[in-house]
């Protein structure tokens, strides 16, 4: 048995709160204490997901919140895999757990994050690829843009389609309280924000937020011990690296892999078939996904990615409203990026919260009815990516 | 040669060995691993990264000058530093070409006054060189540019 459980989790609020990363951790942690019913003092492993943008003690993050929350004499850990930060910290403290050397653990990762459009450090290095695409006009944006693009000429998406994803994950986090953006913005509202990257609009392009998410984890004789034998479940968690030769042209790079010698193979699609795997399940047993919509194409891309549709048909689902609350293939319920922002260490963590929420039924208006497995996609910098399969 | 590629041709690159002019126009410079055939831009010189592969043997070749458009972007926005831009800025696009030999996809900015609405998935382009906005002393430095092949364009 490689499953352990998920006994709480917490989440502070998404915003721009500008306030210490530390504080946010926290907030989250003793939140994701206090739904497991656990004590701090019982917590015998304390996995933290780096920040790069917080100093010293956002790059032992672990630590870092440990003494935020009192030392205890906990081992700790420190994970940095960019936007996958949350699942590799969740995946050591999962190791920890099931090979039997610790009952429970904390899991936890928080932001604070600069405003505007992120930009690469500074001074003149040629030899660093990030300098070289931003010396060149190549921004962020840009990359999702041609992602998008590619839909458009391939698949015939439209950005009327790519608007549909913003107000479907609009209507999702409307009453979403850790949501930073609560509003039900229209097809108009995204047509009328200013071109960013054609065809991508500044609605279409998800923001940076503060933002802090935990979770309480344990064996599953720990929870049948405090009554909880029937909490979620972490099925499979897949932290893969892309397989030369990369199909696909990724973030901060100026070219792909040449496949010259070896095929070439996407890395999204890599994600999930890992995790499926491990979990021994296929797609057609998915309730429900969290998928990392950085822009709103990008969700089109990830559904397709995950094995729930055929390739090019995302759209049509979308348009079908299969992917809305109460469709056939809800994706998003918690309003996504869209709705959240990117806290980068926290994000991956966010969408166990918001899947462990979804599976005890206790997502309110945005409750998928009779949900039991649910899966999440994330993929960030430099062949970071993750997957994680939560049932009950 | 038209007046473009005359004017750039004399300005310093926007980086040393990225790029070079050829007898067919210009080319970017990539490296190719001796022992697998592994092609890499930018170049090279270390251990190469086919997984099957533990050569550390490359050499230095132009990668083809013309590619097959995958995708394309308008960048509507002023960049970060370090990008210079204009002010006002003026809007440029992006091109993700196929490269057939080398099996790869390269970007660079697309000439000037080449947008999406001139661009379609499919088309021919070929590598030009053009300007780029400098801090230093000259104001400008030259870079790889994609265009389309004449009688390609939409």
């Amino acid at each position: 048995m490689s499953e352990v459980a998920i006994l709480g989790v917490g989440m502070h609020p998404w915003g721009k709160w500008g306030r210490n990363f530390v504080e946010y951790g926290v907030a989250a942690a003793r939140d994701a204490l206090a739904d497991a019913g656990v004590a701090w003092r019982d917590v015998g492993f304390v996995s933290g997901g780096a920040t790069m943008r917080c100093g010293y003690p956002g790059y032992v993050a672990g630590a870092t919140f440990a003494q935020a929350l009192g030392w205890q004499g906990a081992e700790v850990n420190t994970s940095y895999a960019a936007c996958a930060s949350g699942s590799q910290a969740l995946a050591a403290a999962r190791a920890k757990i099931l090979s039997g050397q610790v009952d429970v653990a904390l899991v936890i990762g928080a932001d604070t994050t600069p405003k505007g459009f992120l930009a690469p450090a500074k001074g003149e290095r040629p030899d660093d690829p990030d300098w070289l695409r931003f010396r060149v006009g190549i921004t962020n944006p840009t990359y999702f843009a041609l992602y998008a693009r590619r839909r458009m000429e391939i698949y015939g998406d439209t950005q009327d389609d790519f608007a549909r994803v913003k107000v479907k994950n609009a209507e999702h986090g409307f009453t979403n309280p850790k949501a930073r953006y609560r509003k039900k913005f229209t097809m108009e509202d995204v047509a009328a924000s200013a071109m960013v990257a054609d065809p991508l609009r500044l609605m279409d392009v998800c923001a940076t937020s503060d933002g802090g998410a935990a979770l309480i984890i344990s064996s599953l004789d720990y929870a049948r011990r405090i009554g909880k034998g029937d909490a979620p479940r972490i099925a499979a968690i897949s932290t893969v690296t892309p397989t030369f030769a990369s199909a696909v042209i990724e973030m901060p790079d100026l070219a792909t892999d040449s496949a010259v010698a070896v095929p070439a193979k996407s890395f999204r699609a890599a994600l999930p078939a890992k995790a499926y795997a491990e979990a021994g399940i296929g797609p057609e047993d998915i309730d429900v996904a969290e998928v990392y919509d950085l822009s709103t194409a990008l969700e089109l891309d990830w559904i397709e990615d995950l094995q729930l549709c055929a390739r090019g048909e995302a759209a049509g689902l979308l348009r079908d409203g299969a992917t809305r609350i109460g469709g056939r293939m809800p994706i998003n319920p918690s309003g996504g990026l869209a709705c959240f922002g990117e806290a980068v260490p926290a994000q991956a963590l966010a969408q166990v919260c918001e899947l462990t929420w979804q599976l005890r039924g206790q997502s309110g208006d945005r409750q998928i009815e009779g949900a039991k497995v649910g899966i999440t996609a994330n993929q960030g910098l430099f062949g970071h990516g993750s997957s994680v399969i939560v049932k009950r | 040669m038209d007046k473009q590629n005359v004017d750039a041709a004399g300005l310093a690159p926007v980086v040393d060995g990225l790029f070079a002019m050829g007898e067919d126009g210009l080319a970017l410079l990539g490296s190719r691993c001796t022992a697998c055939g592994t092609y890499y831009f930018p170049k090279l010189a270390t251990f190469c990264r086919n997984p099957d592969c533990d050569s550390d043997s490359f050499e230095q070749v132009p990668l083809s000058r013309t590619g097959t458009l995958w995708s394309f972007t308008d960048s509507c926005y002023t960049p970060p530093a370090p990008f210079v831009a204009a002010d006002p800025f003026i809007p440029y696009a992006i091109a993700a070409v196929e490269l057939d030999r080398e099996k790869m996809i390269v970007l660079g900015q697309v000439v000037d006054g080449v947008g999406v609405k001139d661009l379609r998935a499919g088309m021919t382009m070929e590598l030009v060189i053009g300007t780029l906005l400098d801090t230093g002393e000259a104001g400008i430095k030259s870079t790889w540019q994609w265009r389309p092949v004449a009688g390609d364009a939409r």
